[in-house]
Parts: structure tokens; C-alpha cells; sequence
């Protein structure tokens, strides 16, 4: 795997991850020939951009979640050029956490961030990420109890009524990789890294307000004017590859806050039979030919408990590549059920996508769930019993 | 080609029948078939990846004349933020209510047009839909899909003897009239049904799901003479293995 080889420092510019992407070396597991990634770049070329990785699988370009330990189970990271739809926990208290993470990746491996949200000022947003963790002395506590196994060497299931707990897929401390970083929820990132990123905020509030006419086409005028946005990003900044004279290719990282609450001034989540019932998938449908011909990577959350049209959740599930849907226990019954003392919620992989492939990367591993600490957002797999 | 003139209908139900769509696009461009690829949900670069570990080039195909493929991304993209006067196959997309599919056809129509002329004639023009069911999301009406599939049959299979097949997907148990209503349409045109399911017991690692095969005769009263065969199956990196229902090898 191509990892950047820089000696650790405190702080990273994104002037530090140029020089890293620049020393990414070819190693012989990266495959050569013309390998596209997922979106059609029309480069054919490896491209070697920081804060990104090869899978291994089909030479796929990922880039990681944040959440080391969700790569793993998407098969290795995040393909560029599709979207992860996380499904809102009910009260959306755990999948911010994974939107933030997704951001604060971005800002750590020197990714441009394109920030939408109906709710709340990306500004503020980017105040509250988390901080990523570099230092040794929390390596040092962490190890105590991780078991330092790999992953890939230790999958073995017993074929028994009885899963084995795996070691916890805490993100491994790693210092100095350029793909995957650890944060500490318990911090804010230190505003330096805000300052030294590029990042781009589409606050709906504000923009609505601009009145100049555009066509409905059938969407919402929120998601008309997010679209047009997102589009004059990529195609401003050259991420579609519009700019060859571009030096170094970077990756847009989209996040999509909240993406269907009336918020945005879709109804969906208000009634079954809505009048906007193709605003949605319309937006997913745009937004999917959006990422496929630029460099970027989205993250949308979307409340579909609140959704009452089973057949809206199907199409907005099947047009979106990655699917991840939170549970939390709160206020379910599930709270005081000793099974899941020891968790706070769980997390459903519903859906991996099979790109420039027929089969995909899916662990075998189904049952998944989180836990919140101070400091950290773990995922572990679940140990069932089966009497 | 014993074949002519047939629509074959693609379904899946709680599992990706995409592969499905991959063995018959490199099956008829092996077979030396003009075809027309309406790629809806995936890049053209998917295809083509995955075409050449089956044995095909798209590309080559595209150049030499056999293959036109609309990009329903990238096009979709072009006609939505750069309007333009002419129509455009996609342009239901910057409509608010969706429309016909008149335009889409016309492009299917011109690209299939059998052309005389001195060049080596391929075999039997063939459409390749992949998928008829997100131009429900797009705001099409299930009527408005089965017209257009009734004029592509009309054109290509009944006037050209040529084939078309097409991806929709089973909506299930998630009370999608929309799509309930071009299932069943689209199930009474076919003349074979192929029909991936995942298995009732959920996932399963060597077994991928289950290839359901129902040879039909449209549109007659009687039904009972359809035979269908069930078939299980496990994709691989290059190929996807069939076995009878329970002969999985990992079982054997």
C-alpha cells in the first residue's frame, strides 16, 4: 500500500501533505495500466493524491471515512467518486459524529471540503470537529487495550454457535500514514488546520434568501441551488479535471448535512403520499453523475426513520453507493437489555457497492456495533449468543 | 442466433443483478451483434472494466462502430446545468413533470438503424437497458417506461428481428405501486424472464443467490407451457459459477 512517508510533526498544512503526496512511492502491490478509479477522470495514469489509497482488490482510488475501523468493513475505505449515505440514528446524536469524522479526515490529509447543511453554518460545523490525535503519550494509553492484531491476519470464525469477540477495531494509533487518522472527540481541532484548509460552505438560510429565478425542474429550490453550487465548485476548482494546468490534483470531500428533512423544504418526512417524492432521488440521481466525473467523495445523512414511504427508502438506498445505517439504543428497548450493556448502538452495513466490478470486498462480518467513549467512537463486532 | 426478436426481461429482488447485464452485453458483442448499451446508473468505465475481464473490449467496440452507449451520468450532467434548444434523450430531466420518453427512443431508434451500406454487417441489432427502474425516480411514470419499452420492441425486435433486454429491479415488499406496475408489464412482454433473488436464509458466502429462468410466450392465454429452471449461483472475479440448488461446492 502506498503510504506517505513523512516524519510525524504536531501540526500538518496542507503545504507538509503536497511534499507527502509528492514522495508517494509506487510500491509492487499498486497494479499499472490503465486502472480507472470511480470517477472518469479521463487520467488514466496512477494518480497519487495525499490522504488516498489503492484497494487492493481492483486498484480502486478510497479515501478513508475517518474511521479507520469503518474502512475496514467498507472494504478498505471510501471510493472516490461515490456517495456514503449514513441513515440517521432517531435522534441524530451518533451520525454527526461520523459526518464530523469524514471532515476532519479531509482537513487532516489536505482534501478541499465542500460543507451543506440547512441547520446549522458549516463554519460552526468545522469549529466542532474533532481533533486529530498525533501525540505519543495517548499511543501509549491506547495500547494497553488494544490488542495489537491486524485485522486481516486474525480472521478466524470458528464455525460455532458462538462468534468470538474480535479484537476492537478501534483505529489503530497510526502516526504518520497518510490514509486513516485517529481523532479525540473530547478536543476541538485546533483552529490553524481550519484556517490552512480549503473549504467551501453552502448554508441554506443564505442562499435562499438570493432571489433570482431558476427552473424547478421538479426539485426543491434548496437542492436546485445546492446542485448548482456543488457544480460550480468542481467545475471552478477542477476537480473534473476541466483544469489541466492544475499542478497537483486534490479530492473534494462533499458533506451533505440532514439531506430529506423538511429543513430543506422537502416533504418527504412529513407525509406518505408527498407532492416532492421525486425531489429526492432526482438530487441522489444529479449528485451521483456529479461525483462519477469529478475527484470527489460525498457523505449525506438522512433521517429515513422519519420517512414514511418504504418505496422513497429503497430508491434513495439504490441510488446511493455506500449505505450505513446507525441504531442507537436510546430509549428503545434495547437500553436495559443485557445483550448490548456494554454498547450503545448499532450499525447496519446495508449496502457496499460493486464498481468496475462484479463481485465486491464485504467481510464476512454482519453484526456490528458502536460505543461512544470519551474520547473515542468505537466499532466492535458483536459477540451473539446462540443458545 | 436461434434467438431473434425476443425481449428478455432482467429482475432482482433483495440482491444486485448487475452481472446479469455485464454477461449479456459481452455475450452479444461477442456474438458480433450491433448494441446499443442505455448505461442509466454506472459509468461507461464500469462496463468497461468489468467487460474486459470477460473477454471485451468496449472501448474497441465503441470505436469500431459496434457498441454506442449512452451515459445516462454524464449526459445527464450536460443536460441538466447546460440546457440546450435541440432535444436531448435525457431532457426529462430538467422537465418538472416528466414527460415521455419520445427523445430516448429516437436515440435508440438512430443508433440501432440498420445501415446499408458496404460495411460488414453485423449480426442483429440488440438494446441493453440498465435499469429501467431509476427513470421511476426520475420522475418518469411506469406508463410512460413501458411505452417506451413497447416502441423499442416494436422497432428492434418486431421490424429489425433484433433482441432487447433490460435490468428493473423487484421492489419487494416496499409498496412501490410504481414500480409493482412496470414489473408486471414488463413480466407479460418477455419472452424469458431472468430472475436473481438473494437467498431466503440471507447471506451466504459461496452461494450468492438464486437464477430463476422463465421461458414465457407472451401475450398467449395459456400459460402452463412456460418452463422455468432454478439455478444457483456464486460470482467470482471473471466469471459467476451456476450449480444446481443445494450443489454449491463448498457443500458437496
Amino acid at each position: 500500500m502506498a503510504v506517505a512517508g513523512t516524519s510525524g510533526t504536531g501540526t500538518r498544512s496542507t503545504g507538509s501533505m503536497v511534499a507527502a503526496a509528492s514522495t508517494n512511492n509506487v510500491t509492487s502491490f499498486q497494479r499499472r495500466g490503465p486502472r480507472a478509479s470511480g470517477a472518469d477522470s479521463g487520467c488514466s495514469r496512477l494518480v497519487s493524491i495525499a490522504g488516498t489509497r489503492r484497494s487492493v482488490r481492483n486498484g480502486q482510488l478510497l479515501v478513508s471515512t475517518g474511521l479507520p475501523a469503518l474502512d475496514q468493513f467498507l472494504g478498505g475505505g471510501l471510493a472516490v467518486g461515490t456517495v456514503l449515505l449514513i441513515e440517521e440514528d432517531k435522534y441524530n446524536i451518533y451520525s454527526p459524529l461520523l459526518f464530523n469524522y469524514f471532515l476532519a479526515e479531509g482537513i487532516v490529509s489536505g482534501h478541499a471540503l465542500l460543507v451543506a447543511s440547512a441547520k446549522e453554518d458549516p463554519a460552526d460545523i468545522l469549529q466542532k470537529l474533532p481533533a486529530p490525535l498525533i501525540d505519543h503519550s495517548y499511543k501509549k494509553e491506547c495500547d494497553e487495550d488494544i490488542c495489537g492484531h491486524k485485522m486481516e491476519s486474525d480472521i478466524k470464525m470458528k464455525i460455532a454457535w458462538r462468534y468470538q469477540l474480535f479484537p476492537k477495531m478501534e483505529g489503530r494509533p497510526v502516526l504518520s500514514s497518510g490514509f486513516g487518522h485517529d481523532y479525540d472527540i473530547s478536543k476541538r481541532i485546533p483552529q490553524e488546520l481550519i484556517e490552512t484548509s480549503k473549504w467551501h460552505g453552502f448554508f441554506l438560510p443564505e442562499k435562499i434568501s438570493s432571489t433570482f429565478n431558476v427552473e424547478s425542474c421538479s426539485l426543491t429550490s434548496g437542492y436546485m441551488k445546492l446542485l448548482q453550487f456543488i457544480q460550480n465548485i468542481i467545475y471552478e476548482e477542477g476537480f473534473d479535471g476541466s483544469n489541466p494546468q492544475k499542478k497537483q490534483k486534490n479530492i473534494l470531500r462533499i458533506g451533505i448535512q440532514n439531506l430529506g428533512s423538511p429543513l430543506w423544504g422537502d416533504d418527504i418526512c412529513c407525509a406518505e403520499n408527498c407532492d416532492a417524492s421525486h425531489s429526492l432521488t432526482k438530487f441522489l440521481y444529479i449528485l451521483r453523475a456529479l461525483l462519477r466525473t469529478s475527484l470527489s467523495a460525498c457523505i449525506i445523512t438522512v433521517p429515513t426513520h422519519l420517512i414514511q414511504n418504504k418505496a422513497v427508502i429503497a430508491r434513495v438506498t439504490n441510488l446511493s453507493d455506500t449505505v450505513v445505517g446507525l441504531e442507537s439504543f436510546i430509549g428503545s428497548e434495547k437500553e436495559t437489555n443485557p445483550l448490548y450493556k456494554d454498547y450503545h448502538g448499532l450499525i447496519h452495513i446495508r449496502q457496499i457497492p460493486r464498481l468496475n466490478n462484479l463481485i465486491y470486498d464485504i467481510s464476512d462480518v454482519k453484526d456490528l456495533a458502536f460505543k461512544l467513549k470519551k474520547k473515542l467512537f468505537t466499532i466492535e463486532v458483536r459477540e451473539n449468543f446462540y443458545v | 442466433m436461434s434467438v431473434q426478436g425476443k425481449l428478455t426481461l432482467l429482475c432482482d429482488a433483495k440482491t444486485d443483478g448487475s452481472f446479469l447485464v455485464h454477461h449479456f452485453l459481452s455475450f452479444y458483442l461477442k456474438a458480433n451483434c450491433k448494441v446499443c448499451l442505455v448505461a442509466l446508473i454506472q459509468s461507461f468505465s464500469h462496463y468497461n472494466i468489468v467487460g474486459q475481464k470477460l473477454g471485451v473490449s468496449l472501448t474497441a467496440a465503441r470505436e469500431r462502430g459496434q457498441l454506442v452507449v449512452l451515459e445516462g451520468l454524464k449526459s445527464g450532467v450536460d443536460v441538466f446545468f447546460r440546457p440546450r434548444e435541440e432535444p436531448h434523450p435525457l431532457q426529462f430531466l430538467r422537465e418538472a413533470n416528466a414527460g415521455d420518453l419520445q427523445p430516448l427512443y429516437a436515440f435508440v431508434r438512430d443508433a440501432l438503424q440498420p445501415v446499408d451500406s458496404g460495411e460488414a454487417a453485423w449480426r442483429c441489432p440488440v438494446l441493453l437497458v440498465d435499469d429501467l427502474s431509476v427513470l421511476l425516480s426520475l420522475g418518469v411514470g411506469p406508463v410512460a417506461v413501458l411505452d417506451f419499452v413497447h416502441y423499442c420492441r416494436a422497432t428492434v425486435c418486431q421490424e429489425w428481428k433484433g433482441n432487447v433486454v433490460c435490468l428493473v429491479h423487484d421492489s419487494g415488499d416496499t409498496e412501490d405501486e410504481e414500480s409493482d406496475v412496470l414489473l408486471n408489464g414488463l413480466s407479460h412482454q418477455s419472452h424469458l424472464i431472468l430472475r436473481a433473488e438473494g437467498l431466503a436464509t440471507g447471506f451466504c458466502k459461496d452461494v450468492h443467490g438464486q437464477l430463476r429462468i422463465l421461458w414465457r410466450r407472451p401475450l398467449q392465454p395459456t400459460t402452463h407451457r412456460d418452463r422455468s429452471l432454478t439455478y444457483q449461483y456464486k460470482i467470482q472475479d471473471k466469471s459467476v459459477s451456476f450449480f444446481a440448488k443445494g450443489m454449491s461446492p463448498a457443500v458437496l
